[in-house]
């Protein structure tokens, strides 16, 4: 945990009002070290002050987040991604994950929560929102008694299934470790092997499943 | 808003390119600008091109039809670099390459093997000549329009075009005139086919230009007709909930609760597949709209997470119900804390959870209406042949777990 100094933040959102908001919301728990508006600027930002995370917004003119992502996932590893978006699409919340992002939250997460999710994802843990889980669970849920499928990636495992159903019915990560009995760490452990599933999996089916719950 | 029409348009499909439509470039072109526009959309330089079209034109003459099928089908490049002076001397390295697709044309017939005989070939390519003329000098029109300059030089042009006339004409009338004309009935049918296949030619390129500028107007059309239907929706929710929250300044529940039934009409709208509120006769969509009413009615956010989707059947409307009844105890109890929903379709069950973070209570000191949602929901899932289950701990908030086995025969 790096409690004692602030986290560094840069603000991504085409929303001046959202950024304003967002700032204030966070107050104190982290340092907001700049702000952009569209997909070429935060490039610019984030290569310059080299922030711990970034508040990134899923829809930004000029390429949107995935842009963002695609041009610094690989130049900047220390540099971490959270994806915020009013999006419930599927295939949004998916792109970024496989983007890169570390965590996808929506715009409606309170104050106080928020702050959290970008504390744990500076240090290096995933966020899963309960609409993410079941995201998730969804699409992993397609294949699992396809017997074809021997990837491990490609699976979850019954434990991270457990936790995944957990956050979707609006667990904390506390919780989850309650309920489960064991440890908030081990949670974490966890979600954050379930996020490279999500982003290292290389099914189509993913992609695929994404847009069919758009067609549906 | 910075970006008003962006959020309509469907979002760019991850691993989905963007259509990318092939354009004939009027930009560093010799003749009509394929062979370029086909290098920068492949991506490939032109000269390659160039070669590959000149490699199969040896090759029975595909190239040449190849190239003509091309310059017909791949619309002229809209984007130019404005303000570029026409070249002199173009006509000269045009003529060229004309002569080189007439060359390559002979060929072609060579291998069909209908080119032998010269009294034929000569005005056949003279027509080509013409016709390719002619066409070309369309392309010019076109870019001078999209330029908007008019007052270009119109005597090139014009020499041009009477030109390719001209070689037409020259071309019909020595077939007409040639051996291959035996006279009497067959020769009318000929001269009539000659002259019916010439003005074809001629007149093509107008014929072609017409059609495209039709189907453009036709996509402008289809565009101003889907920004006003966009325009009218928002005008009758947006508009018009903004307006009745200036009304309730004072009242921050009603403000919130126009807000969140706003937000969730218009998250439907854009993000929901075309054909309108339809589906209801799935789990899922029941779930939601049961959810979306209890936020209504009693002003708090409920988050809905589905996992898996079935349709509706007796037990599962129980479900729905019973769903219902605990959220409605949830917002009362939970005094403004978020509510969520996640309900799970299995194979042979569905579970469905409603959580509320509210005070919670002791399950051994059940106040009096707590008991009475524990008979209506548990009693409603028992009857069904399902089970409820509620846990609380006070300060923990409370949990009403439902479980429903699935009908296994398929319905």
């Amino acid at each position: 945990m790096t409690d004692h100094t602030a986290v560094r933040v840069v603000l991504v959102d085409d929303h001046r009002m959202f950024r304003s908001g967002v700032r204030a919301e966070l107050g104190d728990a982290v340092e907001v070290v700049g702000e952009a508006e569209d997909a070429d600027q935060a490039i610019t930002v984030i290569r310059a002050t080299r922030p711990d995370v970034v508040l990134l917004d899923v829809h930004l003119p000029g390429g949107g987040g995935r842009a963002v992502l695609a041009a610094l996932v690989a130049e900047l590893p220390d540099v971490r991604f959270l994806a915020l978006s009013v999006s419930d699409a599927p295939e949004d919340v998916i792109s970024v994950i496989r983007g890169g992002a570390r965590g996808y939250v929506t715009k409606s997460i309170t104050g106080p929560e928020l702050a959290g999710a970008v504390r744990r994802v500076a240090d290096g843990d995933a966020v899963f929102s309960p609409r993410l889980a079941g995201f998730v669970l969804d699409a992993f849920a397609a294949t699992t008694d396809v017997a074809t499928v021997d990837e491990d990636l490609d699976r979850l495992s019954q434990r991270e299934r457990e936790v995944l159903r957990l956050i979707a019915r609006g667990y904390t990560y506390k919780e989850v470790g309650k309920a489960l009995f064991i440890s908030v760490k081990t949670v974490e452990t966890h979600v954050s092997a379930v996020l490279r599933k999500l982003q290292l999996s290389n099914r189509h089916e993913l992609t695929r499943w994404a847009t069919s719950r758009r067609l549906v | 808003m910075s970006e008003p029409a962006e959020p309509i348009a469907a979002p760019v499909l991850p691993g989905d390119l963007p259509v990318r439509r092939m354009y004939r470039s009027s930009d560093g072109r010799v003749l009509a600008g394929v062979a370029k526009g086909l290098a920068d959309h492949l991506g490939v330089d032109v000269l390659w091109v160039r070669i590959a079209f000149v490699v199969l034109t040896a090759a029975s003459g595909a190239g040449v039809v190849a190239y003509g099928l091309f310059w017909v089908f791949a619309p002229q490049s809209p984007y130019e670099p404005a303000g570029q002076p026409r070249e002199r001397g173009r006509d000269l390295t045009m003529l060229l390459a004309l002569g080189s697709l007439a060359v390559g044309l002979v060929l072609l017939l060579t291998a069909l093997g209908i080119g032998l005989n010269p009294g034929l070939t000569v005005p056949l390519v003279t027509v080509c000549l013409g016709v390719a003329i002619l066409w070309r000098q369309a392309d010019d029109d076109a870019r001078e329009r999209w330029r908007q300059a008019t007052a270009t030089s119109q005597g090139p042009g014009m020499l041009r075009a009477g030109v390719g006339l001209a070689l037409v004409l020259l071309g019909a009338a020595a077939i007409l005139a040639g051996p291959a004309n035996g006279g009497g009935a067959v020769g009318g049918l000929v001269a009539a086919a000659v002259v019916a296949v010439g003005i074809a030619l001629v007149s093509g390129p107008w014929w072609l230009r017409m059609a495209r500028e039709l189907s453009a107007e036709r996509s402008a059309r289809i565009r101003e007709q889907e920004r006003a239907e966009v325009a009218a929706h928002v005008h009758d929710s947006v508009l018009h909930t903004l307006t009745l929250i200036q009304r309730h300044v004072d009242d921050p529940r009603e403000v919130a609760r126009l807000a969140r039934s706003q937000e969730r009409e218009l998250r439907g709208w854009l993000y929901r597949p075309v054909g309108g509120p339809g589906g209801s006769t799935q789990l899922g969509a029941t779930l939601e709209a049961a959810a979306a009413e209890v936020e209504d009615a009693h002003g708090v956010a409920i988050e809905v997470v589905v996992v898996g989707d079935c349709p509706l059947d007796d037990r599962l409307v129980a479900v729905r119900d019973a769903a219902r009844e605990a959220m409605v105890n949830a917002a009362k109890y939970a005094k403004g804390a978020p509510v969520s929903l996640y309900a799970e379709v299995e194979p042979e069950q569905v579970t469905v959870f409603v959580r509320d973070r509210g005070p919670g209570f002791d399950p051994d000191t059940v106040p009096g209406d707590r008991l009475g949602l524990r008979q209506s929901v548990v009693g409603r899932m028992a009857r069904h042949g399902g089970r409820a289950i509620v846990t609380s701990e006070p300060g923990e908030g409370t949990e009403v777990q439902l479980e429903m086995p699935r009908d296994r025969s398929p319905s």
